[in-house]
């Protein structure tokens, strides 16, 4: 035991994971045929995890910039990406509309989360960056998602609405204004609902971290405060950029929807 | 005087192919044409084209001899509108539909009014209570209806209909082909490209007789 936290053992480990191999059990018993993707994705992310551990400590060894970059944008490629793989209508440039929405978002809001508001020095600190970047990714990610498959939905399912008040005379925009507004509240939803609830449903995972860790439960909030706002930011700005970047691609200059250009790819 | 519009070797593709290629068309003012061909051969194609809804895969547009910007669709489909075979109503009441095109930046300048749109109601059949109506509430026929009094009260130039008549009872296509025909008659420059597969129909709506089929756009005898 240290001074801050409960070492935990891989015994401790393996209690953790015998409750999974329970809930395994009951899918298999109840034919839920829940146990594979179940089982896959509690391998997946204790290899995912302790990966990134050894590489973690091996960046936070180093008092270098170049390899604390690399990470974070390897990082921000594999969150571009997995937000148009979870997306089932895509349209050609999707990939890096969605890599350029996330890019910047997060990158922007990280900037000014470890240059201005925490104010760490060098500003590539890991043990600050690498976290910092990957909780906005993290919800970023989501949003970008979700916004993207909104948008695919609602211009699918309103074309007709959308074709008509193009054919009355609507700009491209006014004809585009109602499914973006759509995605982009789709896009908001999960992070405007987690910070309705912090604290009284759920304690936030940075925080509770914190806790854990040994932190005070004042310095834990601000920093947990502090995320929360990082988030929503990089949310909105990723959600906003990818839907917008989306409409552009969809609708022409002279105002014409090229519904053609969405295509399902079927849900992942 | 330039035709009002003027489609030059205008070319469509689909599945892979050329559905048509090298048409060029014009509408001149006044004039009432009408467009047939058999499924399939384009004609909805041809008059989104005209609508500038799709882009182009070849050919050009000209509106009174004016080579048109890409910025120019919304004034351009302001003058020249396009009915949909099934058009679409959004949320909301008869009137919210109603008042819909007035709130875009193109028509701004103008203001919506109830009496004009109660009697364009009244011209197609049905009274002012339809205005209250929600958009649910209305069967296929209605909805058409509405759509119809909906381009008309705009006063376009032209109008490109799509089968306007064709979801409707014969007393309303009756009453549609009228207030088409009035609106037609108030004034002397426009016009209507009219798609039907009823030959007696076009006998009767237009003095113009154009026909699509296998490609090939032409006119047929009236």
């Amino acid at each position: 035991m240290t001074a801050g936290y409960l070492e935990l053992s891989y015994g401790q480990l393996g209690i953790a994971a015998l409750l999974i191999l329970i809930n395994a059990a009951i899918s298999l018993t109840l034919r839920l045929e829940l146990h594979r993707r179940l089982l896959l994705a509690a391998v997946r992310m204790t290899v995912q995890l302790l990966l990134v551990g050894l590489v973690l400590e091996w960046v936070f060894a180093i008092s270098r910039w170049p390899p604390v970059v690399d990470l974070m944008a390897l990082m921000t490629i594999a969150a571009g990406i997995a937000a148009v793989r979870r997306t089932p209508r895509r349209y050609p440039g999707i990939w890096l509309d969605s890599l350029v929405s996330i890019w910047a978002a997060s990158w922007l809001i990280a900037a000014v989360a470890l240059a201005a508001v925490v104010e760490v020095r060098p500003w590539f600190r890991p043990q600050y960056a690498i976290p910092f970047l990957g909780m906005i990714l993290g919800n970023a990610l989501n949003g970008i998602s979700l916004g993207l498959d909104r948008l695919g939905e609602e211009l699918t399912g309103r074309r007709a609405e959308v074709e008509g008040l193009l054919a009355l005379g609507a700009t491209r925009w006014e004809a585009a204004r109602g499914p973006v507004r759509s995605a982009v509240r789709t896009g908001m939803i999960p992070i405007v609902n987690s910070m309705m609830i912090a604290g009284i449903v759920s304690l936030p995972g940075m925080m509770t971290g914190q806790l854990l860790a040994g932190v005070e439960p004042v310095q834990a909030v601000r920093y947990q405060v502090v995320i929360m706002f990082l988030i929503a930011s990089a949310t909105a700005l990723g959600t906003l950029g990818v839907v917008l970047l989306g409409y552009r691609r969809l609708f022409t200059p002279a105002h014409q929807f090229l519904h053609a250009r969405l295509r399902s790819v079927g849900r992942r | 005087m330039p035709p009002l519009v003027e489609a030059r070797r205008l070319g469509r593709r689909a599945n892979g192919g050329w559905l048509f290629r090298d048409r060029s068309l014009t509408i001149g003012a006044g004039e009432r044409i009408s467009l047939s061909g058999p499924s399939g051969s384009g004609k909805t194609l041809l008059l989104r084209a005209l609508a500038l809804l799709d882009p182009l895969a070849e050919g050009s547009l000209r509106l009174e001899g004016r080579e048109l910007a890409p910025g120019d669709s919304p004034a351009y489909r302001s003058r020249i509108a396009y009915l949909h075979q099934q058009p679409a109503l959004l949320d909301g009441s008869v009137e919210d539909n109603l008042r819909l095109p007035f709130s875009l930046a193109v028509h701004r300048q103008r203001r919506f009014e109830r009496r004009r749109a109660a009697e364009l109601l009244e011209q197609l059949g049905r009274d002012a209570s339809l205005l209250a109506r929600d958009r649910s509430q209305l069967s296929g026929g209605e909805a058409q209806l509405v759509a119809l009094a909906r381009l008309l009260q705009l006063e376009p130039t032209v109008l490109l209909l799509d089968e306007p008549t064709a979801a409707l009872d014969p007393a309303s296509a009756e009453l549609a082909r009228r207030s088409i025909a009035g609106w037609h008659a108030a004034a002397g420059r426009r016009a209507y490209l009219w798609v039907t597969h009823d030959a007696g129909l076009a006998g009767g709506v237009a003095d113009r007789h154009l026909r699509l089929s296998g490609g090939r756009l032409e006119e047929e005898p009236a």
